[in-house]
């Protein structure tokens, strides 16, 4: 920016700049309301909160109709928990033994992508149930079987509305914005006051949670639809509904079952966070285990996470981009339905072997395999060999940048930080964006969790600085060479889907309960998505252009610094927005580590089920990113033309 | 295997437990909630396997240890069987207040929580447990963030232990810093174990952690009564929380109002159970050092100590 001669608007902004620089100065003489808010301007916000939540639930009634919801919820639970494992309700006919449901996931995969999917879905459910984890991993798709479907309808019917109505899309919109950027704590406290605990609450916590990206799925495809194909539906008289269900909804197919797929991808990512309300299943064994320290154990875990995010996500997919086929006429019932037949015959040997043998009906935990202790010591052998150079970095870290980074945030006055956010609004996108970053951030001051705040920026803002010093390198190297791209991105989604607290044990017996430790939890975290956008954004570079700059006579370092990056740059910014995000999300449940910021608050209005200090603090951490996520991409468009 | 054991388990339980006076109890599950320490998994799946083999169907399902008042309060849970006096005492008595929850019985076993160090501390500190000597050693505690004080690694904030009141009030040489979490407490015994660094911290009994690292609680001047509201109680005239905790603190068991009428023969059961410390912290080990799962443990549990409670279903 600094190079370009300034816009009409950025005399304004250097303005703004200047004058927060001259509070920065002049900050011990400036008047103590600009240091910090006067408490008469702190607003409750949180008992305002508190009294709409009582008033909905004591005179409206709402109590009444959320739990009939989560009643209707239960019978749903009740009858997948039967049939997986084996809890005593309605059919009563469960559980299921393994070999049946490994096999009848590999046919799935065969008939949605051929052999391979085969073996990867039958051999993650076959892990699961040799690693004996297969009742926890029951619990948990359970819950995940009921709650996706019902994410799906109401994603379906809020999109289908919002398509609808102008009016309804308006409405819907920022909630939905607010909602995906909410830390998930902030959602359980109202579900716990509301349902309460148990697997309905857990699972109408990972509904609410994964039914934005399907909203938005269904309007965007539904948007898609060419109109000629609406007309030749029309032309076929059809009704209004047929027109909706007949033409609409299956012309919008690719679009939906991606939505379809961020469900249950969303899904999978709420099964550790959903069991602090009482979701069953692998969350909660994992939280158990990480409270005695079973670090091998809970990678299981883990590792059992992943492969049922990778198969869901895989079959999703598959679903996603299969078309309908069509068999020639007059071919037999078994041509047509071979797949069908196939799983047939499967699952009757499967039960005929579970005649043969109780351990093909139940893998018992005595006779499960694992490989916790190799990975124990591992985990204990890297902590050992890097303990020494740990030890200097923490104390280096601690000493002589992190302490005095902190000190210096919360020294900054409020009035400075606004000024300056303003500023740099108004630079980037004109008055509109100075005051649309003013909006963000004055509610948080005026909330009175200022310093909390301030801690949560510090942490985020060396986190993701780090992240990027890291990330960016990383993603240059994993560029270099399409193979190498792809094992990157596929380290990429497994990181990303691996239970972030597992990494909070190590870290901790790394750095001890710090910043230092929670920081780094945070950047590990955070690198992922600054990889993925690196290599991603060189990637997508013309080869014309690079051509073009080799034949002028660029070294290969000439064309990364002055052709490759400034082109990367935009998708760049998109990886740093995410970042943010990444690092918003792991930052909260960073007080497990301990720290004292707004997630640490959250974590106290969990425990005391505070719903309108949960939220206050929610919205505070999803304005922060909201705020970042407009700057970043604001910028990265404007460099993009 | 295990099934079959527990099959003639619950078969001895029904011969030996049934009598024909009592009304006979609801089919509805009893529902017992499980926390994220593992004596209390351990102890609630004893229980209900107890209730199992009386014919009772019971369901196990985890929630926050402080919201669980509440959910026995509205009958969502039906009972609570470690009520920590230190740590729950103040959710406990404000659910008891609104109504719902009762007090049903305390166990034999009383509880502990306060400063603590593994044994390694004490080679490095001679004069311990005496809290005089433990702020003369301050300066081995200090770590990087704490600076020349000591550091004394409390546990997370809502567990309201009122570590920095006592700092000021005994003018120690300490900073508190507040862990996340009981699993960043163990992680940093862990990794002072590897090099036995001095380390100071928040801890309980029973507890497992008793018998994986070894140690004593550090001896703060005696609890007395009204040491934490009047300054006048206590050692130092003018300061309050100047003492250490309760070194007997309750653990009682809390149930539902309507468990009574619902299931009568189980909560007649349910009144006579009473674990001591040894057996709490017995059941913990069997999870968190010979890692069994927690239903097995309370399998194992029962089979080993039939002694103990089989007159409770009498």
């Amino acid at each position: 920016m600094k190079g370009r001669s300034l816009p009409e608007g950025g005399r304004v902004a250097l303005a703004l700049l200047m004058a927060t620089l001259a509070l920065v100065v002049l900050r011990n003489l400036l008047p103590d309301p600009l240091i910090r808010l006067p408490q008469t301007l702190i607003l409750p916000f949180a008992d305002w909160i508190n009294a709409v939540f009582a008033f909905a639930r004591d005179d409206l009634g709402l109590m009444r109709v959320t739990r009939a919801f989560s009643d209707v919820v239960e019978v749903c639970l009740d009858v997948t928990a039967n049939l997986l494992y084996g809890k005593s309700r309605w059919p009563r006919l469960g559980p299921i033994p393994w070999v049946v449901i490994a096999a009848s996931a590999a046919v799935a995969g065969h008939a949605l992508a051929g052999w391979r999917l085969a073996a990867l879905a039958g051999g993650t459910f076959i892990w699961i149930a040799v690693m004996g984890q297969w009742k926890w991993a029951m619990e948990t798709l359970s819950v995940i079987l009921v709650a996706a479907p019902f994410s799906v309808a109401l994603g379906l019917a809020l999109g289908m509305l919002a398509w609808h109505s102008r009016r309804a899309e308006r409405v819907l919109n920022p909630i939905l914005n607010i909602a995906q950027s909410l830390p998930h704590f902030a959602y359980m406290i109202p579900v716990v006051v509301f349902i309460g605990v148990g697997p309905k609450a857990g699972a109408i916590v990972t509904i609410i949670f994964s039914v934005p990206p399907m909203i938005r799925m269904t309007l965007l495809g539904l948007r898609a639809v060419p109109a000629e194909i609406i007309e030749s539906g029309r032309m076929s008289g059809t009704t209004r509904l047929q027109l909706m269900t007949r033409v609409r909804l299956p012309a919008a197919r690719t679009e939906l079952l991606i939505g379809v797929n961020q469900v249950i991808m969303q899904s999978l990512a709420m099964v550790v966070l959903a069991s602090f309300i009482g979701m069953p299943g692998l969350g909660q064994k994992l939280l158990q285990l990480l409270q005695a320290l079973k670090i091998g154990l809970s990678v299981e875990i883990g590792i059992t996470i992943v492969l049922l995010a990778i198969v869901l996500d895989r079959m999703s997919k598959a679903w996603a981009v299969r078309q309908p086929s069509h068999h020639d006429e007059g071919s037999g019932w078994l041509q047509r339905h071979r797949h069908l037949a196939v799983w047939a015959g499967l699952v009757g040997l499967g039960f005929a072997l579970v005649t043969l043998h109780p351990y093909f009906a139940v893998v018992e935990r005595a006779q499960a395999l694992s490989m916790a202790g190799p990975v124990d010591a591992a985990v204990g052998a890297f902590i050992d060999m890097v303990s020494p150079v740990t030890d200097w970095l923490r104390w280096f870290l601690i000493t002589w940048v992190l302490i005095p980074l902190r000190d210096g945030f919360l020294w900054l006055p409020v009035s400075a930080v606004l000024v300056f956010l303003a500023g740099i609004g108004w630079a980037v996108g004109g008055p509109r964006s100075a005051l649309i970053c003013l909006a963000f951030f004055l509610p948080i001051a005026l909330s009175g969790w200022w310093d909390r705040a301030m801690i949560t920026v510090y942490t985020v803002f060396v986190a993701v600085t780090l992240a990027l010093l890291i990330g960016v390198p990383l993603g240059l190297l994993g560029a270099a060479r399409p193979g190498r791209a792809r094992r990157f991105l596929l380290i990429c989604d497994t990181l990303q889907t691996f239970p972030s607290f597992i990494y909070l044990i190590p870290v901790v017996m790394l750095f001890g309960v710090n910043d230092v430790a929670v920081i780094a939890a945070v950047m590990v975290f955070a690198t992922v998505p600054i990889i993925r956008y690196t290599i991603e954004g060189l990637r997508s570079i013309p080869p014309e252009i690079v051509e073009s700059a080799q034949m002028s006579g660029a070294g290969p370092g000439q064309i990364l610094w002055h052709v490759k990056l400034p082109l990367a740059v935009p998708t760049l910014m998109v990886g740093a927005n995410q970042s943010i995000m990444f690092a918003l999300f792991m930052v909260i449940i960073a007080a497990f580590i301990g720290t004292q910021d707004l997630g640490q608050e959250m974590q106290r209005a969990l425990s005391s089920t505070d719903v309108g200090k949960g939220l206050v603090l929610g919205f505070a951490v999803a304005f922060m990113g909201l705020m970042a996520d407009h700057l970043l991409l604001k910028w990265a468009r404007g460099r993009g033309t | 295997m295990q099934r079959t054991t527990r099959l003639l388990l619950g078969a001895a339980i029904v011969a030996l437990g049934t009598s024909p006076l009592r009304a006979d109890d609801s089919p509805d599950p009893i529902v017992i909630p499980i926390h994220n320490w593992s004596s209390q998994i351990v102890m609630s799946n004893v229980v209900g396997q107890i209730f199992q083999g009386m014919g009772n169907s019971v369901e196990y399902v985890s929630t926050d240890s402080q919201a669980v008042y509440e959910a026995v309060r509205l009958g969502d849970a039906t009972l609570e069987l470690e009520v920590w006096e230190g740590a729950f005492g103040a959710s406990f008595r404000s659910a008891l207040e609104k109504g719902g929850i009762h007090d049903v019985a305390s166990h034999n076993a009383v509880t502990r929580e306060d400063w603590w160090y593994p044994a390694w501390t004490k080679d490095a500190c001679p004069g311990l447990p005496d809290w005089k000597a433990l702020n003369d050693c301050a300066a081995l505690f200090a770590t990087p963030e704490t600076g020349d004080k000591g550091r004394f690694l409390g546990g997370p904030v809502d567990w309201l232990k009122h570590d920095q009141e006592k700092v000021d009030a005994l003018g120690l040489n300490f900073v508190v810093v507040n862990a996340g979490s009981a699993a960043a407490l163990w992680a940093e015994i862990a990794a002072a174990e590897k090099d036995k660094t001095p380390i100071v911290l928040f801890n309980w009994t029973p507890n497992f952690a008793e018998a994986v690292w070894p140690g004593e609680f550090v001896n703060f001047p005696e609890w007395v009564e009204g040491c934490d509201k009047d300054p006048a109680v206590g050692p130092i005239p003018d300061k309050t929380y100047d003492c250490g905790n309760p070194a007997n603190g309750y653990l009682k068991i809390a149930a539902w109002d309507g468990m009574k009428d619902k299931w009568p023969k189980a909560y007649a059961t349910l009144q006579k159970v009473s674990f001591t410390n040894a057996q709490i912290a017995q059941m913990a080990k069997l999870v968190d050092v010979d890692g069994m799962e927690p239903e097995d443990a309370a399998t194992a549990w029962l089979e080993a100590n039939a002694d103990t409670w089989k007159p409770w279903t009498e």
